[in-house]
């Protein structure tokens, strides 16, 4: 069977995870959702199957099944949000749409994507200059203590969602390039493996920038996340585990120092630590989250059964704050119960599977660098929120991969998607020939 | 670099291992002590959602019902007392946000539908959702109507109606009243009403000193323990000196050598005084905690929320070994204090032949489908007097409403048995400090030749007298009682 072929067979499971979904939501509150809630499924399956179609033509080699895992966790998504606000949900589906435009766009025209080593520092620039923009004024927004959003007019979007990417496009292609100075040129101080300070230079400034994200725009989530794929990438490429401890002495010593002097940050870990202190202030969040979990149980209460907002109030006040975007992981606890929780994080490894063999078929050092860089990301991000909601890490505002609500995390999540499918077609194509077998096309 | 993806891989299997471990403790393991945290409004509002239980008075009267509200998983179910005031006490109230009280309280496992682990699992596969049942009471609401009204009119305090029998409460009333449905938007005001004290059950929180009415229970001690027999006679001068101060009669009145029937017809505080120190300290509180008193009275109440009678000093209750004035025990004064419910179950104890029954407010349980699920079952709480005992007494109760001092109470073609009592409480702050105010009380049951039902009235900060403002209560709600008994 051809991998476009697996693809088309993986994408009936979401067909059917959607239809069983918003019939369940659709049955429980029928009386308070619009009856035109069936079609979102046909037409959320339309895009797929168009999307997929598109894939055929420009990408047949790539690997089969990232696209329905994705689709499976955006469905998912999409069916949460409905059953929490019907208006979100179709916000989110036009997020969709304009996510999966990207994604074809991305795929047109970058097939050729060692163009972006071209541009690295460009990208670099661009990217660090984003997430500059919340701080502006007149355009930066923000919220919760932190500044993660800008708004132009009736556009809104999180910049650390785009930078992220850049970030692991320069990585990936600056470490290609001095990975093996960075490990000739190590250098072995009090027992210590360090890596030789000319070519470290760039990685200081990223180090620099994800401290500057910690206290400037006061973004801990995405702070967390770009040092952690850094770690990753540095790692990957040097295999000097040194640089990683290293790197996370310097982390850790950095982010103690910003929770001991600056206020924000400093109140994040005390929730964390003791959240009964101030069960009413700012303990409510992580105590909601966990008290709704507990509700759920093993297998959970039933698609929009369970209590997310307080009975009574009007409007409505929520019991769960943050329902759609932080906490949506608390609340399929609470609906799906432990059993669904577990299926989620099995999908979201079985992508991260994904993403590394792709890594590991790559045949150049760029390819290899810039998947295991998108995957580590992708991962990381739901560790960093799935975490925070379960109490393992500090609360944090970043969003759970294609499931919360929110454009930017979407959009820039698809695009990612796309650049890991470019480097899979091309990787799976090549070691097709390498094997000596005419690789498969597309039909027609 | 394939050997340090592979590894990387392994890195994200053990973090997202974390993950799945943190959500299995927090959903599975630490469940049931999270869902009991105080912060954790989650069971309390999920319980608003099962549409509560009526509760029912013994004629069918609604007095509570649950209407609900909002649609899906924002339904929830708001509580309605149909009749107002007239149920407050003993039913109670049960909020959301304000939380329950008394029947509502009590009574909440059947309320909402709990029958226990297995069921509720049962439920959970099935997909049924939880409902709760209805209650159906004693509660005469006639006689509820009656007892409260000529309350209003007498000033603050209490009735207490119990089948001596089976112990069903049929009327519970407290004066001053309040609005169950007013609870959501005026609890505060209410919990600060210091005069009115409408949230004060007075039945079975209300302390007054029972006066004369006690004298029943010296009197049962005197018979129990065979101090005295009903022809026994005992001097009973005017005033008797009893450590230190006079023990007097009313206008000083010297009766003579005389046997119970006199003494109690009229009330003769100085033959009683005598007869409780021949008793002795020992004697009495045995009877006396036979009829109830020192313990919890074993009503369908929260506990917490029913008061001990018995002697108290600085609030805390007095024992068969502590020191105290006998005499002055004896005729219902020395800091003894007693419930309107508890010397309700004084009565009815007599008119059950000596057995005191747990007086219970329900009546059985409906589930949904409308199937009997629970039914009282009266059961003994004591057996304070023999049945010899009772007659005698009941003989002598007899007497003070046919020609003693509580005449007001009799009931034309009824015998009454009964028992007056004006406790002087002067200078009571809860009476605004007046000097000649008086609790007032009134005992007793009827008919007293097959008795159907046993009463207590009781009225605070009255100037006038048991037979007066109590005794005529006790004839009005014994009337409804009696004549709805006929129909």
């Amino acid at each position: 069977m051809t991998a476009r072929n697996r693809e088309l067979f993986a994408l009936v499971p979401v067909a059917a995870l959607l239809t069983a979904g918003f019939a369940a939501v659709f049955a429980q509150e029928s009386d308070r959702l619009g009856n035109l809630s069936l079609t979102y499924g046909a037409y959320f399956f339309a895009v797929c199957l168009a999307t997929h179609v598109f894939l055929r033509f420009r990408l047949p080699d790539a690997d089969p099944y990232l696209f329905p895992l994705m689709a499976t966790l955006t469905a998912f998504g999409f069916v949460m949000i409905y059953r929490i606000d019907e208006s979100l949900a179709r916000d989110q589906a036009n997020w969709f749409l304009l996510g999966l435009i990207l994604f074809c766009v991305t795929i047109y025209f970058l097939r050729d994507y060692e163009v972006l080593e071209r541009y690295r520092y460009t990208i670099a620039v661009v990217g660090l200059l984003l997430l500059l923009a919340p701080r502006l004024p007149g355009i930066g927004q923000q919220v919760n203590g932190a500044y993660l959003g800008v708004k132009i007019g009736p556009l809104a979007f999180q910049p650390a969602e785009f930078t992220k990417i850049a970030i692991v496009v320069f990585l990936a292609s600056y470490l290609r390039e001095h990975r093996e100075v960075l490990i000739v040129g190590a250098r072995r101080v009090l027992g210590v493996t360090l890596p030789p300070l000319k070519h470290f230079g760039p990685m200081l400034v990223v180090w620099g920038a994800s401290m500057f994200m910690l206290v400037f725009i006061r973004d801990l989530g995405s702070s967390l996340m770009f040092f952690a794929a850094f770690l990753a990438l540095l790692y990957v490429a040097t295999g000097r585990f040194s640089f990683v401890v290293i790197g996370m002495a310097m982390f850790l010593v950095g982010a103690w120092f910003f929770a001991a002097t600056v206020p924000h940050v400093h109140d994040r870990v005390e929730v964390w630590l003791h959240p009964y202190a101030e069960a009413r202030g700012n303990g409510y969040q992580i105590l909601q989250s966990i008290f709704a979990q507990a509700d759920g149980g093993l297998f959970g209460k039933g698609f929009g059964q369970a209590l997310i907002n307080i009975p009574g109030t009007q409007p409505p006040a929520r019991l769960l704050p943050a329902a759609e975007t932080d906490t949506i992981y608390a609340l399929i606890v609470n609906e799906l119960g432990l059993f669904g929780a577990v299926g989620l994080i099995l999908v979201y490894l079985s992508i991260t599977a994904r993403g590394f063999k792709i890594a590991l078929l790559a045949s150049d050092g760029f390819s290899k660098l810039l998947a295991t860089g998108l995957t580590a990301v992708f991962a990381i991000q739901a560790f960093v929120i799935i975490g925070g909601v379960t109490r393992v890490i500090p609360l944090t505002g970043v969003t759970l991969p294609f499931i919360s609500y929110g454009g930017s995390s979407i959009v820039a999540n698809f695009v990612l998607l796309a650049l890991l499918l470019l480097v899979s077609d091309r990787a799976r194509r090549e070691a097709a020939e390498f094997a000596g077998t005419v690789p498969m096309g597309a039909p027609g | 670099m394939n050997r340090q993806i592979v590894k990387l891989f392994a890195f994200v299997v053990v973090l997202f291992g974390i993950l799945i471990g943190f959500t299995s403790y927090w959903s599975v393991f630490d469940a049931k002590a999270l869902e009991e945290k105080n912060a954790n409004k989650r069971p309390l509002l999920e319980q608003q959602q099962i549409r509560r239980g009526r509760i029912l008075a013994a004629d069918g009267t609604v007095i509570a019902k649950s209407l609900g509200k909002g649609k899906g998983a924002e339904r929830r179910y708001i509580r309605r007392y149909p009749e107002g005031s007239l149920f407050g006490h003993p039913i109670g109230y049960s909020f959301e946000l304000q939380g329950d009280s008394e029947f509502e309280k009590f009574h909440n496992e059947e309320l909402v539908g709990d029958e226990g682990e297995f069921s509720s699992i049962l439920d959970e596969l099935t997909g049924g959702t939880q409902e709760g049942n209805d209650i159906v009471t004693n509660i005469d609401t006639e006689a509820q109507r009656t007892a409260l009204a000529d309350l209003e009119e007498a000033g603050f305090g209490a009735v207490v109606a119990i089948v001596p029998q089976t112990g069903e409460v049929k009327v519970m009333a407290s004066n001053a009243p309040y609005d169950p449905n007013r609870v959501p938007y005026e609890l505060g005001k209410l919990n600060t009403n210091d005069i009115e004290t409408p949230l004060l059950n007075r039945a079975t929180q209300g302390l007054y000193p029972p006066g004369s009415t006690f004298k029943v229970v010296t009197a049962a001690a005197g018979l129990e323990s065979g101090t005295i027999t009903p022809e026994t006679t005992i001097n009973a001068p005017g005033s008797l000196e009893v450590e230190g101060t006079p023990l007097q009669n009313d206008f000083n009145e010297d009766f003579g050598p005389i046997a119970l029937d006199t003494a109690l017809t009229n009330s003769v505080n100085t033959w009683f005084g005598q007869l409780g120190q021949q008793v002795g300290q020992d004697q009495l509180f045995e009877t006396m905690e036979k009829f109830g008193f020192n313990a919890t009275p074993a009503i369908d109440l929260p506990g917490d929320e029913v008061y001990d009678s018995g002697v108290y000093e600085e609030g805390h209750l007095l024992h068969r070994n502590d020191p105290v004035d006998l005499a002055r025990l004896a005729i219902g004064q020395e800091r003894l204090l007693a419930s309107p419910l508890q010397m309700t179950e004084v009565a009815a104890a007599i008119a059950d032949k000596g057995k005191l029954m747990r007086p219970q407010i329900w009546n059985r349980v409906i589930d949904p489908d409308g199937r009997v699920v629970d039914k009282l079952d009266p059961s003994v709480y004591s057996e304070p007097v023999s049945a010899q005992t009772a007659e005698e007494l009941t003989t002598a109760m007899e007497g003070v409403v046919s020609e003693g001092t509580g005449t007001n109470a009799a009931i034309s073609g009824v015998p009454v048995a009964g028992k007056t009592g004006t406790a002087e409480t002067p200078g009571n702050r809860a009476c605004g400090g007046g000097e000649n105010e008086n609790q007032a009380w009134f005992m007793g049951f009827a008919p007293a030749d097959e008795p159907k039902i046993a009463i207590v009235a009781s009225v605070e900060c009255t100037e006038q007298f048991g037979n007066d403002i109590a005794a005529p209560i006790f004839r009005d709600v014994a009337e409804t009682i009696l004549n709805g008994e006929g129909e």
